[in-house]
Order: C-alpha cells, then structure tokens, then sequence
C-alpha cells in the first residue's frame, strides 16, 4: 500500500504524473465547497505526519471563514528531526502530487498563497521541487492561470522559501517568524497561527507528507483512507529506519506496522544478528524504549504513547546491544543544547547542563547522584518553555536514564553525592501529558 | 573594504525573491543565500547593502546572520566539508570520519586549509539517516561512506 511514494517510475515528470490521474482530485476539490472538503479529511482521520499527530481536517476548521484579512498555508518541510528523512523523498520522486495538495488545501482554507518552506541544507531537493513547480506554473496547473485550466475562480501562488540552518524553524510558529525574515523564535501561543500567523493573518502550517495525502483522498473518498491500518491513526506512514540496521531507509506501510517488523521484516535484522538494546521510535526527541520492550508495539500515535513513547516524525533509530548509550545521550542532548533558540532560561541553560553532566559521566566522573539530577533538570525544562523542543531534549534525558536505569548505575560511581531538588513543577497548564514514566 | 553590490543578474534574483512576499524583509534569507553565492561569504558590507535593499537595519540583518548556521561570517575553503555526526551517523562512524579529514586535512572544526582549499564543519542532522554516515561537500550530499570513500571524493577534489 503506497500513497505518497506510489511505485511508478518517473513519477517526478508531470506528464507521467498526469498520465496516472494527476491533477484529478484537485479538479475534483474545486467543484465542491471548501466547507466539503473540510469535512472529508477530517472524517478521513488523517492526523498531521510532522510530529504531533494532530487532526489534519481540525486544523484546517480552525481557520475564520469570515474575514477581510489574507489566509496563508505554510508547508513545513524543514525536517530537521534526527533520525528523519522522509520529505526529500516526496520532493525527488512525488512533488507534483505535494504541490497537488497544496492547491486542495489552500481552497479548503481560503488561502491565495502557501509557502513551503525547505531546510537550507537540501539545495538539491528545493531545486528538484522548483523545477516540478516552474513545469507546473508553465501549464497552468498553479497561479493564475488555474483558473483557466480547472474552469473555476480560485487560484493560488505557491512560493519556496529557503531555510539556512537551524532545527528551531521546524516549529510552527519559529517557521513563520524565519519566513517572515526574523530569527528563528518560537511565538506564545495563544494567539494561535489561525488567527494570528503570517504578518498577523489567518495562517495554517501542514507537515509536506500530510499536505501529500491530500489527493488520494479526495480522489477514493475518506472511507478508503480511514479503512487504512489503525483505525484511531490511519493511512500510510513514511517510516524511516537509521541506525544499526542492514537496510535503512523510509519505507511506506500502513500506521499500526509492528515495530519488530520494521525492523526484522522490512529492515532485515541487526546487523551481525546482535540484540536490539535501544530504540528510538519516532525520532531523537521521543522517549527512547528498552529492546525487551518492542515486542508487538504498534507504530501508531495511540499505540505508543500506551507503551509510553511517541509517533513523531517516525523515524525509527535502531542500538544494537555493543552501544554505548550514555555516548548517545550526550550526543542527542549536545544537538539540543546547540539548536536552543535561547529564547527561555530553562530550555537555554537547562541544556548546557544536561550535556555537559553527561560528559562529566562520559569522562568517568560522574556519580549516582547525577543521574538523579540529570532528571531533575530535563523535568524542570518540561512545560516550562515556549516551544516544545523543551520537552524534545527533556523526553530522551528523562527516558533515557529512567529505563536505562542499571545502565547508567555502572558507569557511575557511588561516592560523590551531590543533593539535588527534586520538586518540579510546570508554569504551563498545555504540557503535554505524555509522560507517565513507565519502565 | 571594498563596497558590496550585487550584479545585475543577481539583483534581479533578490528583487523576484521580494515579489514573493508583502514585506520587504522577508526577503532577507533569500537575498543572504545570493550574497552568499557571490561573496563567498557575511561581510559586514554585504549586509549594509542587504539593509540597505530590504529597508531594514545593518544589525537586524546581523541578528539574522548569526542565527543560522549556514550564513557564514568568514570566508571557508573552496569545498566547504560539512560532516554529520548526529546520532544515525554517529551509530554508522560519523565520528570516525570527522576525526580522519581533520587529521588528513590538517585542520579542526571550522578552520580553512593553508591554500584555501578545504574548510570542515561538524554539522547537526543533514536528513541522511537512512544512508549513513554521510558529507557534504557545498551543496551535494555524499552518502553511504566509508573511510576509504571519504579519501576519494577528497583527492578527487584536490586534483581539480
């Protein structure tokens, strides 16, 4: 089962894309009402592939119907989440069905301009997809002259916009101050971006996969989606397996595959048949589960967040047992502590101090206290900053060490005890309520 | 120093990129990332000029400079290394990698070899996960390495 990355050879080339139905669904969206195609995806229960597993169709509800003001779309193809490598997939082999699902969204939202904003390191795949989008301007399947092409009144511009390095502009609001030309900050929410986004206009952001699904939709109907894998959390996903596997790489299945079959069935084994120790299922910010743990999880929002981990971008990095993971650790919390924005004290120095206690157990100087206060000080980043990429460095500290417990005790010692606080508490009533430590 | 202008052609780039939005300065990452490909590098008159274009403030432009890693503020080699050593890299020897073109090269992080030719940067997540570990070199990714690869693609570009 493929939907975003179906098995056709030179599907990038618009003729072989509108030989196999492309274009269809969004001459089909525009012969009905936006208010309908609204409906459809939220019946569907497409949940948004960018990390938070939203409800795509909500999403869209949220946007005002009644107002003077420009709507815009931004599509979040920054994909900067370690472990992640999915979108470039959709730009190189499917972007006309991407910028297809541009179209349908913008009139479902009422926007005449979408923004799809590309990490600056994929120069190769921005020109790949601008190539994809000038073939599509050329014959008028985009801009002004849709209007003639699809016999209808709407029309929208869909522009690039260029990152240049920085993990922080994967988060919405972060996305929209870098395209609006300033430095990358998280905003407070609320205001949400629905009322107030772009340069203060009604604005929707919708990851470049979920944007993708949009066609086949509309298409075979949102019965034919729903029916796809778990029920709660449908359709396909864009797996991506990295790390000690014989063969990464993304692959297509529908939601609820089996972690162990992803990894044996699909990414054929560890490499020299060694023990699964660790994985982290949904990239480096979700919580990291234990190799006795994996049997029979299902990879599906719901279904980890029972087993106490996350979906999120679902990139899935595979430890073999040889690992050293107090190495990974300072590694993850070393990417966080470069991408803070700086914005928030706890999310700022709360980071410095995780990966550099980490180091001092990497350097053997570490002591059982230390663990104790590497969890104090990620959960005293969790819920206390703007933005979630607190929460992204806190969850793999926290996990981490929580069910790699015995793990880390070894490479400590027990003579050193430095008395740590342990009262946490959270400034923001939103945290997310994930995070029940389970071993 | 010298003044910074943009050339004919490339003026006419960042004057489409302006088109693109209803604000000037959203124009500005656009207009660095042409600078840039010009220059070979952020000087401080690149960005007066940037300011100048784009109706904003030299320090504002600054504040955008320094934000994102990949504007830089001094000139690198001609090949610019970029080595990722995040976690699927480093699970596949990404560090093993960064250590041999900096022992090989002579040079450590950010540093720029004596005939300009190679500059190394330890970068975050390149989205190569799946093909790990890998390099950049400019702006083309190299995927599926190997110590021995790495020597490859590194005299080839020496030869050049």
């Amino acid at each position: 089962m493929r939907i975003v990355l179906p098995d056709i050879k030179d599907l990038h080339i618009l003729d072989v894309y509108l030989s196999h139905g492309g274009f269809s669904a969004a001459k089909k969206a525009f012969e009905q009402t936006p208010d309908d195609i609204i409906d459809q995806v939220k019946k569907s229960g497409l949940r948004g592939r960018g990390g938070a597993a939203f409800s795509t169709g909500l999403k869209w509800s949220f946007m005002p119907k009644t107002t003077d003001k420009p709507k815009y779309l931004c599509v979040n193809g920054d994909e900067s989440e370690p472990g992640s490598f999915k979108d470039r997939q959709i730009f190189e082999y499917n972007p006309h069905q991407l910028i297809e699902g541009t179209l349908i969204t913008c009139y479902a939202i009422g926007a005449k301009t979408a923004y799809i904003y590309i990490r600056g390191e994929y120069h190769k795949w921005i020109k790949l997809l601008q190539k994809a989008l000038d073939d599509d301007y050329a014959r008028g399947f985009v801009g002004e002259k849709m209007k003639e092409t699809f016999g209808t009144d709407f029309y929208c511009d869909i522009y690039i916009h260029k990152g240049a390095g920085a993990y922080i502009c994967g988060e919405e609001s972060s996305l929209m101050n870098s395209l609006e030309g300033k430095r990358g900050y998280p905003r407070v929410k609320p205001p949400f971006p629905a009322q107030n986004g772009l340069w203060g206009n009604p604005t929707t952001i919708n990851n470049v996969e979920t944007i993708t699904n949009i066609p086949p939709i509309i298409n075979k109907g949102w019965e034919w989606l729903s029916s796809i894998g778990e029920p709660k959390h449908p359709g396909t996903i864009l797996y991506g397996l990295s790390g000690h596997i014989n063969n990464p790489g993304v692959y297509e299945l529908p939601s609820g595959t089996l972690l162990t079959d992803l990894i044996y069935k699909y990414g054929g084994g560890v490499p020299g048949n060694k023990k699964v120790l660790c994985v982290i299922p949904g990239g480096s910010s979700m919580p990291p589960l234990r190799g006795d743990q994996i049997e029979g999880v299902k990879m599906d929002a719901e279904s980890l967040k029972a087993v106490g981990s996350a979906i999120g971008t679902a990139g899935v990095i595979v430890m073999d047992e040889d690992t050293d993971l107090v190495k990974v650790l300072a590694r993850i919390s070393k990417f966080y502590y470069h991408e803070s924005c700086g914005q928030c004290t706890p999310c700022r120095e709360g980071t410095g101090w995780l990966y550099k206690i980490l180091n001092r157990i990497l350097d053997g100087k570490g002591s059982t206290s230390d663990l104790d206060l590497l969890i104090s000080v990620a959960s005293n980043i969790e819920g206390n900053t703007i933005c979630a990429l607190g929460e992204a460095a806190a969850w793999p500290v926290r996990f981490m060490v929580t069910r790699f417990r015995d793990y880390f005790e070894k490479r400590v010692s027990r003579e050193v005890v430095i008395p740590v606080m342990n009262k946490v508490h959270s400034m923001r009533g939103t945290a997310v309520p994930l995070a029940d430590i389970k071993n | 120093m010298a003044e910074f202008k943009f050339t004919e052609e490339n003026l006419k780039r960042v004057e489409k990129e302006i088109s693109k939005y209803p604000q000037k300065r959203a124009a500005v990452m656009a207009a660095l990332w042409i600078a840039q490909e010009q220059n070979g590098y952020i000087s401080g008159e690149v960005m007066q000029e940037v300011a100048r274009l784009l109706e904003m403030t030299p320090e504002d432009v600054l504040g955008i400079v320094t934000f994102y890693t990949m504007y830089h503020q001094k000139p690198m080699g001609k090949y610019h290394i970029q080595v990722c050593t995040n976690v699927s890299c480093m699970l596949r020897g990404g560090y093993d990698i960064y250590k041999h073109i900096k022992q090989k090269l002579n040079i450590e992080n950010m540093q720029v070899t004596q005939d300009n030719l190679f500059s190394i940067e330890e970068v975050e997540c390149m989205g190569s996960c799946g093909t790990a570990p890998m390099i950049a070199v400019n702006e083309d990714y190299y995927e599926n390495l190997n110590l021995e690869k790495v020597d490859d693609i590194i005299n080839s570009f020496s030869k050049r």
